[in-house]
């Protein structure tokens, strides 16, 4: 078993006017086979969490830790992070010119492993997860994430996870902008990896309809840079039904 | 993949008419320069231009000045339409001094039946397939001691010859070649460039019908070279032209590859890649002549760009003439910009004179390999090298793979490597 262990985390930008904090004292823990959800609202702070966990040169860690199984994280390189065993599906998938899907995948299975696939299994694991996900087929021979739409790229992102198979999984949105059928396809991929290799998941999404599929072990609720609260499944219903008001208008 | 200024709308700008409005506002049409009184454009310039129209005629290449006559081109001064990007500081004196160095020696291997021979400039077969279009064309063209001729035996298939170019001397020099491919031969014709020089060229391939005639051109220079080439391509009924410009050596390299076609049912393929470090200056500027019916061509060019000042230029002019109904064209040029400081210029420019187009199009995109790319990469486990890597050879090897000879290939890919080694990248 896994641990991945957020500690007091700080996190600024720079920005034109200055340095901005955007988390503000993060503290999670998580252990493979455990699924968090993390909810918020909009600018809270999620993608700065998941970008910093992935080592974003964006993101400045100001004070707290990141350990996985008691390893600095922070001292690891972005490439590093990866190997290490942690993923992140981005919110916002970048599009890489020149790298064919075919190259990128096998590029990016060798690193992790620290060896390259055989390649006749390797051929059968892509096909195989590429029609579980319902990616056509055509897609290998594209470039990265060029050109796909909103849903293929969260598609393709589930496609890694299931080739690469972390430790870790933060899903930024993964359910944004997915039909419903989509939907249920990619939620079945995030399962199936948690099942088979045991994964540690942290689901950031505004909507309770993938928690059905995807069930939660804990609920966050993100509010300006910290989490303001934490439950089970319930939690996310109640947060459908009540939105975020509740932890927006504290007094101050 | 980002677009510059110089994108031009609608990735596959494909249209069947020259009247769709905003088709010309990129290019060279625009140019304020070469005004009506201009001593080159005058009474050469037809009256429409698609675009251009009156007023600016040398921006149509319909009016541009062609002759074997270096008086006839007026000195340069660096605002003239083709000349505008070029530094003529480092041209070595190419567009302006006579050209008495020794040209590099020129050796020919692998032929079977194809000959070689060194000719006076006054063989009736120099100028069978070309007339120079710029000044320095016509500067090398005069100052030419010799003529080499290589001749691709009619009906003959499967000749694959290297014209291997060797300089060592940095005195402003002038080679002339004529590559003549007989009747429906099939041939490939390497024709490399290496050690240092200070050259102005001219090749002419006279592509006779029925030919099929591949042309790979390597710059592969040391870093001191100055280099201005003239290829210019006459392809004759059924005739078929694929050349490939690879530049990747010298300090200053120009390639001007012009096709002109001079029969129906032609084709035209010219492909590019190159790859400029910092301070060198790479300039294409190509042009494909539609003047006979149902003719096709096919452009595409493709460009990585690293370190401070390194330039890149690509100018595609696309003349589809009102004789040349059922023409087919497209043309494409794409640049990746791999560091801050390098800048990639590129330019293309069709002009369409008759309405009975199968289809036209170009399209243009410079796009720059930023952090975003890299972290995506290498939050799959990547590290930054072999990111980098990836993606410019991912990038380049739709060209490199249009080579289809072996070894060249596998020359280029390691010169890639090495490109890629060289920053510390
Ligand atoms: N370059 C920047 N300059 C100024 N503010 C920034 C910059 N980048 C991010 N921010 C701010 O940081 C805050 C957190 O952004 P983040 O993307 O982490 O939010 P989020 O919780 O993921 O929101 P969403 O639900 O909309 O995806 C936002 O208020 C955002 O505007
Ligand atoms: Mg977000």
């Amino acid at each position: 078993m896994s641990t991945l262990e957020i500690k007091d985390l700080h996190v600024s930008i720079e920005t034109e006017q200055g340095n901005k904090e955007i988390l503000k004292g993060v503290s999670l823990t998580i252990k493979t086979g455990e699924t968090h959800a993390i909810m918020g609202p909009n600018g809270s702070g999620k993608s700065t969490l998941a970008s910093t966990i992935a080592g974003h040169p964006r993101y400045t860690v100001t004070s707290g830790t990141i350990t996985l199984d008691g390893e600095d994280v922070l001292e690891m390189s972005v490439d590093e992070r990866a190997r290490a065993g942690l993923f992140l599906a981005m919110q916002y998938p970048v599009e890489v010119p020149g790298v064919s899907m075919t190259n990128f995948l096998r590029t990016a299975k060798t690193a992790i492993d620290g060896e390259a696939p055989k390649l006749r299994t390797w051929t059968k694991d892509v096909k195989t997860a590429m029609e579980a996900l319902k990616i056509d087929a055509e897609f290998a021979s594209r470039n990265v994430n060029e050109g796909f739409s909103g849903g293929e790229k969260k598609r393709v992102e589930i496609l890694q996870l299931e080739l690469f198979k972390p430790k870790f999984a933060i899903l930024d949105e993964t359910d944004s902008g997915l039909d419903v059928d989509a939907l249920k396809v990619v939620s079945e991929g995030v399962n199936r990896a948690q099942e088979q290799n045991e994964m540690g998941t942290l689901l950031i999404t505004h909507y309770t309809r993938i928690l059905r599929y995807i069930k939660p072990d804990f609920v966050h609720v993100f509010v300006d840079g910290k989490i303001a609260e934490q439950g089970g499944a319930e939690l996310a219903d109640r947060l459908e039904e009540e939105g975020y008001d509740r932890f927006l208008n504290v007094p101050a | 993949m980002t677009d510059t200024a110089t994108h031009v709308s609608g990735e596959k700008a494909r249209i069947g008419a020259p009247s769709i409005a905003g088709f010309t506002e990129e290019g060279e049409n625009l140019s304020p320069m070469n005004a009506a009184a201009s001593p080159i454009g005058g009474d050469a310039v037809k009256a429409h231009s698609h675009g251009g129209g009156a007023g600016v005629p040398d921006s149509s290449r319909a009016g541009r000045l062609t002759s074997y006559k270096l008086e006839d081109f007026a000195p340069l001064t660096g605002r003239e339409e083709d000349f505008r990007f070029t530094p003529l500081k480092r041209m070595g004196g190419l567009h302006k001094n006579a050209l008495t160095g020794a040209a590099p020696v020129l050796v020919m291997t692998g032929a079977k039946a194809v000959a070689l021979e060194t000719v006076a400039m006054s063989d009736a077969r120099v100028g069978s397939a070309g007339v120079p279009e710029d000044r320095i064309s016509a500067n090398a063209w005069n100052s030419a001691a010799e003529a080499k001729i290589v001749t691709i035996p009619a009906e003959s298939i499967g000749e694959q010859v290297t014209l291997t170019y060797t300089g060592d001397s940095t005195e402003a020099a002038a080679a002339h070649l004529v590559v003549i491919a007989e009747e429906n031969s099939e041939s490939v014709v390497v024709i490399d460039h290496v050690g240092t020089a200070v050259l102005a060229q001219n090749i002419e391939f006279d592509v006779r019908e029925g030919a099929k005639l591949t042309v790979i051109s390597l710059q592969a220079w040391e870093d001191t070279a100055i280099h201005a080439a003239s290829h210019l391509a006459k392809v004759r009924k059924d005739g078929h032209f694929k050349h490939i410009a690879v530049t990747y050596g010298g300090d200053l390299v120009r390639l001007t590859p012009s096709a002109h076609f001079a029969g129906e049912g032609g084709e035209v393929e010219l492909f590019g890649l190159y790859f400029a470090d910092a301070g060198q200056h790479l300039e294409h500027r190509l042009f494909v002549d539609h003047a006979t019916p149902h003719c096709t061509s096919n452009v595409l060019y493709k460009g990585a760009l690293q370190g401070k000042d390194a330039h890149t230029v690509w100018v595609g002019d696309v003349l589809i003439r009102k004789e040349a109904p059922g023409t087919n064209s497209y043309e494409a040029n794409r640049n990746l910009v791999l560091t801050e400081g390098a800048r990639a210029d590129s330019v293309p420019n069709l002009e369409i004179e008759t309405g009975l187009i199968d289809g036209a199009g170009h399209a243009s995109t410079t796009g720059r390999f930023d952090d975003e790319h890299l972290f995506y990469l290498m939050s799959r486990g990547i590290d930054e090298k072999t990111a980098r890597r990836l993606v410019v050879r991912g990038f380049l090897n739709e060209i490199v793979q249009q080579i289809r000879v072996p070894e060249i290939e596998e020359r280029l890919n390691e010169t890639i490597e090495r490109e890629l080694a060289a920053t510390g990248n």
